[in-house]
């Protein structure tokens, strides 16, 4: 790890600050990403900026017909919280599936959205249920938020404080994990809120996250698996690598969608 | 250098680290509990495996001083040198729960942080699928589920005792 200046402000505004004066700063959530990253000496950030006493970053709360997750807010939480767990199982059961218990007690969904890993769970339940992305600045749609590989919409003084999650009547998701780093080699997360229908993927595209339209089609006309009978995705623009040919993973996004479906309507 | 304050085993400790201290370097060099193992170094093995405020973590894509102010458990934290093993530690040595012992450390903290959140009661699979970060390389996983089911039935039985 090639050496950082340390900081850890206890307010939002103190870290913006922070981030706008030192132009190498990156903030640092559960850092299950970023300290391997460093230790890899694949980042350099000369300013670290830890967000964890930052008070009112963190927690669940039911708002309307929606939830919102603080930043801050660890997988392991999500995952076992009453209030998810409650309304939207589909989200606390992609949370209960991301890496193992340790990394768990640790990993942010904050982080995890900021990053865009094209192979992380979360951005597929943003994308895949409408979520809005609150920040120090905004509110953006996940439609607008993930730009391809590793980008947001975030600009360089911006931080996430919350995401907000609409509730859906039907909603699941069906990951298939590399069984080595826990990653989703393909992961498909379905949802089904009024004429709002969503089909969306990661682990496979090579520009991170992204809808199937063709899938949302042919379910608007029934939500049923049966809908999805005979539907392929192109293997183009997919990953292919020592772990899964960009066909194979195309072959997974329409086995996965047909069971996450399955289980949306069961 | 900035300083650093945190509990370990019950003793506060407070020192001045470069802030690329790993919780397991701050650990394994500045206080010397080398029970802690880094096994892969990238968070997969599960060797470094510590409680903060009680619960699971790997020390070893943790700076220290992301952890200040915690509570912090270690293998060396579970039983005093002169009193009985914790019933964890036992039901390891009770069931050959290891062979070459180098992930035993963190299989152990793993165990009870399994405990902890599942109960005393574990069946198989549960414990298996619990114990997906943590890698042993002896082959040795049959007997640490055989141990893991009796160390938790053993430490429910110790709180019911209690």
């Amino acid at each position: 790890m090639y050496a950082f200046t340390y900081h850890r402000p206890t307010t939002v505004r103190q870290a913006i600050n922070l981030l706008a004066k030192n132009e190498d700063a990156k903030l640092l959530a559960g850092g299950h990403t970023l300290i391997p990253t460093m230790k890899l000496r694949l980042a350099s950030p000369t300013h670290l900026i830890d967000l964890s006493q930052i008070e009112g970053l963190s927690g669940i709360e039911l708002k309307g017909r929606s939830i919102v997750i603080g930043a801050m807010t660890r997988h392991a939480e999500v995952a076992t919280s009453p209030v998810v767990r409650e309304n939207l199982p589909a989200l606390a059961d992609l949370a209960s599936v991301i890496g193992d218990p340790a990394v768990r007690h640790r990993g942010t969904i904050g982080g995890s959205v900021a990053n865009n890993d094209p192979t992380a769970d979360y951005p597929a339940a943003c994308l895949g249920l409408g979520a809005t992305i609150i920040t120090s600045k905004r509110r953006i749609s996940a439609d607008d938020f993930f730009k391809g590989m590793f980008e947001t919409a975030l600009e360089p003084d911006e931080i996430i404080t919350k995401v907000m999650f609409p509730l859906a009547k039907k909603a699941a998701y069906e990951k298939f994990r590399n069984q080595a780093s826990r990653y989703a080699l393909v992961g498909v997360f379905v949802s089904k809120r009024g004429s709002d229908i969503r089909v969306a993927v990661t682990g496979a595209g090579a520009n991170g996250v992204f809808r199937v339209t063709a899938f949302e089609e042919a379910l608007k006309k029934r939500f049923a698996a049966k809908s999805l009978e005979g539907l392929t995705v192109p293997a183009d623009g997919l990953n292919g690598d020592i772990h899964g040919s960009a066909e194979y993973r195309a072959h997974l996004i329409g086995v996965l969608a047909k069971r996450a479906v399955a289980k949306a309507t069961a | 250098m900035p300083a650093v304050a945190m509990t370990v085993n019950g003793k506060a400790v407070t020192a001045d680290v470069d802030p690329r201290t790993l919780l397991v370097e701050f650990l394994r060099e500045h206080l010397r509990l080398t029970g802690t193992h880094v096994g892969c170094d990238t968070s997969q093995c599960g060797a470094c495996v510590v409680h903060v405020n009680g619960k699971a973590l790997k020390s070893c894509t943790t700076l220290a001083l992301q952890v200040e102010g915690a509570s912090v458990t270690t293998i060396e934290g579970l039983a005093a040198p002169d009193a009985p093993l914790h019933p964890m530690q036992q039901a390891f040595r009770d069931h050959h729960g290891l062979q070459c012992g180098f992930c035993t450390p963190g299989m152990i903290m793993s165990a009870i942080d399994i405990v902890n959140r599942k109960g005393f009661t574990l069946d198989d699979k549960t414990i298996r699928e619990e114990l997906e970060g943590n890698l042993c390389r002896c082959t040795g996983y049959h007997n640490i589920v055989k141990a893991i089911a009796a160390g938790a039935e053993a430490m429910g039985a110790g709180r019911k005792a209690a």
